[in-house]
């Protein structure tokens, strides 16, 4: 009881830091910005100067590899029910093959954050929206559960909750009868940081996602991709997706 | 008469036994909050904490703004209780501080079919090891 009455204290005491921190500093220093990620006051909403982005290096990415998909189970508390057909899935990791040279590659394929999201276009309610900052979500306040917005994503991006869930995480919240899918992490870009499966890709030495603002030239997913030949997933439907892909 | 004094009886006991008499006016008991105060006058907040909850829901989804006054995630942080064994209870389980007034007023309260009812735990012990960065910007983000 103790330990827990201290850590209660000091996450005030964190928090109100980051609070005074995020008056007093000027735009772009930060006090505990992670990589290129920038740190928003608690108050400040999301700028449309930022577009959250992700770069995955496909060459860095290996078949045998899940630990982006259990990063973002175990950060977002989605639990199966050993449906595959029906379980939640924000990222998943896709195969490709070359028929020609039997070439065989993995990528994770996850909401692709687009500019025009088909999904924002159909959603009959509003629950689908683009944030200022480029991340797709749903508000499953006013979701209602049609799921035109899976029909209407070509990235196949998007899961609905079937049944009844209990022990949910309080930073994702998840319930039945609402569609949801990745958020870059959004709880954790709000506070500095980088999505789940981008520090566990870091941190098994693949190192094949980057993440960063777009919108800055000198964050690193903008040199990389100033630098490297990167395209998108079906670039082709001209949603400008977010998530683009090296080497692919 | 005897008979009818018995039923009677039998019928105010249960309440009588669940809520606290107070004035002669049967009141939900609800479990004190951690800390001094809370977030705004106790008036306030019996008024009105809906609404704060609904603005702050909107702005939070729609715009990232994350202060952490109406945040739910702080209200169960704050709320919440432990059992005998240390285990966070729920804080909408019968007698907890959501559910004793809400059952009270027989107000259905929606929020937890989604959103968690404990407050998170363990959560930094496991990220500091993980991600050390990740543990310090944690405790800024509120829902």
């Amino acid at each position: 009881m103790n330990g827990s009455g201290f850590d209660f204290n000091r996450r005030r005491f964190l928090g109100a830091a980051a609070a005074a921190a995020g008056v007093t500093l000027a735009p772009g220093v930060t006090l505990y910005g992670v990589g290129q990620a920038q740190a928003r006051g608690l108050d400040e909403p999301a700028s449309g100067e930022v577009r959250w982005g992700m770069l995955i290096d496909i060459n860095q990415c290996t078949t045998d590899c899940t630990e982006c998909v259990s990063a973002c189970a175990t950060e977002n508390g989605l639990t199966g029910h050993g449906r595959p057909a029906t379980d939640a899935q924000w990222i998943r990791k896709v195969s490709v093959r070359d028929p020609k040279n039997g070439v065989e590659k993995s990528l994770p394929v996850m909401c692709q954050h687009c500019a025009e999201p088909p999904c924002v276009d159909v959603c009959p309610t509003g629950a689908s929206f683009r944030r200022a900052d480029g991340i797709v979500l749903v508000d499953k306040h006013i979701c209602i559960g049609c799921r035109y917005c899976m029909m209407a994503c070509p990235y196949k991006a998007r899961s609905f909750v079937h049944e009844d869930l209990t022990d949910q995480k309080p930073h994702a919240p998840r319930g039945k009868g609402t569609v949801e899918s990745c958020t870059f992490c959004v709880h954790r870009v709000d506070a500095g940081g980088k999505p789940a499966c981008v520090e566990a890709c870091g941190a098994t030495g693949h190192g094949a996602m980057t993440f960063g603002d777009l919108n800055d030239p000198d964050s690193e997913i903008s040199r990389r991709v100033a630098q490297y030949a990167t395209g998108q997933i079906r670039a082709d439907l001209g949603v400008d997706p977010g998530v683009r892909y090296q080497n692919l | 008469m005897r008979i009818l004094v018995f039923i009677l009886a039998m019928m105010f006991l249960p309440s009588l036994a669940a809520a606290q008499e107070t004035g002669g006016v049967p009141s939900p008991s609800i479990t004190k909050g951690k800390g001094e105060q809370c977030v705004a006058d106790t008036d306030y907040m019996r008024r009105y904490h809906m609404k704060e909850l609904s603005h702050q829901r909107d702005e939070t989804m729609h715009e990232g703004v994350r202060t952490k006054q109406f945040s739910l995630k702080e209200c169960i942080a704050c709320h919440a209780t432990t059992d005998d064994s240390g285990q966070p209870v729920p804080i909408n389980a019968p007698g907890e501080f959501c559910a004793s007034c809400h059952e009270y007023t027989a107000v259905k309260v929606d929020c937890f079919q989604c959103h968690a009812t404990k407050p998170e735990q363990k959560k930094q012990a496991q990220a500091s090891a993980l991600f050390p960065m990740t543990a310090l910007a944690e405790p800024e983000v509120s829902q």
